[in-house]
């Protein structure tokens, strides 16, 4: 993309710009400048989540207005690490998006393998199945999975955020479609080479799907990193909280000077993380959130 | 910048038309007794993990909650059966009806919004712009955040007291608004704020769209003398058709499912103003304890989006026949 107004092809007849030129220039730098503003607008909220994380009580705490803190501090990051367990919600977050996300891939390829390339009995009927979860959301089972997860025994410990999610409909469906277009001569010539099942799966389709696994981890952890209401059902120890849950409890938490503060320090340390995976990786994360919409 | 919303595609067949390959088809359909007897096994193993964690925390807790929605519980486990009883409790309570129409205003006040935003960034932005690709990613910014720091930066923003809006309004000379704290204005910011968070996802899903037009359709009408508004609302629009009808149904599955925002807002209130449907049914089970009542509304919940699904395959074909 370039940044020229002018048309890159050689315009052979004007010289000068026509008027009908100038004003569609004038008209292309207008529309830049209020999608500009709509843009910073629309960033804003994340900015003044970081400005107020950095501005100490006195000022947050103040009908004044400003949009930069006159003596900027990282005071309430310190003050809220050392007196909440931020350390452990993160830790705990990383743990439950990490091997939830591993593992949940793994279970969302072959589901999707199976259901693309193999028929066997109860195909159809498993695949409507998993489709109508889609519809049911969390607060209906919420109760009954609760149930499930304490005759488990699993209350309280990141298992219990991570097994229940290991099911990711959206990423099977994602699989699914994905694999559909892997062609069968590959598959078909494996087999004839003599590779079993399995070897097939893991040396032949599997390579060819790394677009799909890079969708599939993004999607999965952003949606770990992200979960609050069964994490704030199943945890219950201050220690064994999520980053969300823990950022939940602080609004009301009346320990700190500056509440406010200590709030946007926590968003700040849960938002930052998928930033960066999102500016590193924003071409798969955009295809991925679009390839949920494309249903 | 590469083009947003194009769909994951596999890789084409190398050999697909090869000799080769037919013979490997071939093969494998007639298929050696070992290789059929080896090959019988293998769908069930790939699928089986899914299967059972579905069986196990989606099947069984869908049954459990439908038994519940016939009994009277407080507490966990044990419970009386009571018939229809829950339902025939819907059809008279007062605060039901409260959050069936905060559900309808909140899912009419998001959904054209959003998907209004979206499409007018998107067509904007579909344009070679200085600056694009930055002004893409930064609408796509906010998707990124949790439901929970979205609520909490909100909540900041909003606050009457000390928030920056207020104090914005107030350094022109304007009066502060309540926001939240008002039953008239609480339903309002809500709205305003999720429709902050979709609009980069509407835009995202627009862009892919249009790309998906062919140019020589837009210049062919630009040379039979179609003004831009024209070509947009007689050319576009039509060919968005079926985006439309997807967006929608998504928006709407997205509104009537979003709870973290209004969990973290308001939870609820001032009173009942922003108690949704999904709200209530958290609420009944956890606040008031009513853990079969929570159970039947969820399930009217279910048939809510369950009736959406259905009007949307429709709409879906008819925009198919209409193009």
């Amino acid at each position: 993309m370039t940044t020229t107004v002018l048309p890159a092809r050689p315009v052979p007849v004007r010289a000068g710009r026509s008027p009908r030129e100038r004003r569609s220039h004038r008209r292309r730098w207008l529309l830049t400048a209020g999608l500009t503003a709509v843009a910073i607008l629309v960033v804003f909220p994340l900015y003044w989540m970081v400005v107020s994380a950095l501005t100490p009580g006195g000022q947050s705490q103040s009908s004044e207005f400003y949009l930069w803190p006159d003596a900027p501090t990282t005071g309430n990051f310190t003050e809220v690490f050392a007196t909440q367990p931020v350390w452990h919600w993160l830790g705990n977050s990383f743990l439950v998006a990490t091997v939830g996300t591993a593992l949940s891939v793994c279970v969302s390829l072959g589901a999707g393998y199976a259901l693309a390339k193999y028929r066997f009995r109860g195909r159809g009927l498993l695949y409507a199945l998993f489709l109508v979860t889609i519809m049911i959301p969390i607060q209906v089972t919420l109760v009954p999975a609760f149930l499930v997860v304490a005759r488990l025994g699993l209350v309280d410990s990141p298992w219990a955020v991570i097994l229940p999610t290991l099911f990711d409909v959206v990423g099977i469906f994602i699989a699914r479609q994905f694999m559909l277009g892997v062609p069968d001569a590959l598959i078909e010539a494996a087999r004839l080479d003599g590779a079993g099942e399995l070897r097939t799966f893991f040396r032949v389709v599997l390579p060819s799907c790394g677009p799909l696994v890079g969708v599939l981890v993004i999607l999965g952890f952003m949606n770990r990193w992200n979960d609050f209401l069964w994490p704030l059902v199943v945890l219950q120890g201050n220690e064994s909280l999520t980053v969300p849950v823990g950022l939940s409890t602080l609004t009301s938490n009346p320990a700190f000077s500056s509440p406010w503060g200590a709030v946007m320090a926590v968003a700040t340390v849960a938002v930052v993380p998928l930033l960066v995976v999102f500016l590193v990786f924003q071409r798969t994360f955009v295809q991925g959130i679009a390839s949920t919409g494309i249903k | 910048m590469s083009p947003h919303g194009e769909t994951l595609t596999a890789p084409e067949a190398p050999t697909a038309a090869t000799p080769a390959a037919d013979v490997a088809r071939a093969a494998s359909r007639t298929g050696g007794p070992a290789g059929r007897r080896r090959g019988r096994w293998a769908p069930y193993l790939f699928v089986g993990p899914a299967g059972l964690l579905f069986l196990a925390f989606s099947l069984v807790p869908i049954v459990i909650a439908v038994a519940l929605s016939f009994q009277d519980t407080a507490t966990l486990g044990d419970g009386q059966w009571v018939g229809a009883d829950n339902y025939r409790t819907m059809l008279s309570d007062p605060l039901l009806r409260t959050a069936l129409l905060n559900t309808l205003v909140f899912t009419v006040g998001t959904v054209p919004t959003a998907m209004a935003i979206g499409l007018a960034l998107a067509v904007a932005l579909n344009r070679p712009l200085p600056g694009r690709g930055l002004l893409r990613a930064l609408f796509f910014v906010p998707m990124v955040a949790a439901g929970v720091v979205v609520g909490v930066i909100m909540s900041w923003i909003f606050n009457p007291d000390y928030g920056v809006a207020n104090n914005a309004l107030r350094s022109v000379g304007l009066e502060g608004l309540p926001w939240l704290t008002s039953p008239r204005t609480a339903m309002v910011t809500l709205v305003l704020v999720v429709v902050w968070t979709r609009i980069g996802f509407c835009m995202v899903i627009y862009l892919g769209a249009l790309q998906s037009i062919p140019s020589e359709l837009r210049e062919a009408a630009a040379i039979d003398g179609a003004s831009r508004w024209q070509r947009f609302r007689r050319l576009t629009v039509p060919m968005l058709a079926p985006t439309t009808s997807i967006l929608l149904i998504l928006n709407v599955v997205f509104s009537l499912q979003a709870f973290d925002v209004i969990y973290v807002m308001t939870g609820g209130g001032p009173g009942f103003s922003t108690t949704v449907l999904i709200q209530y049914v958290f609420r009944s089970a956890f606040a008031d304890a009513r853990m079969g009542y929570a159970a039947a509304l969820g399930l009217l919940l279910v048939l809510i989006l369950l009736v959406f699904t259905l009007l949307r395959q429709r709409a879906t074909k008819k925009a198919e026949e209409l193009l």
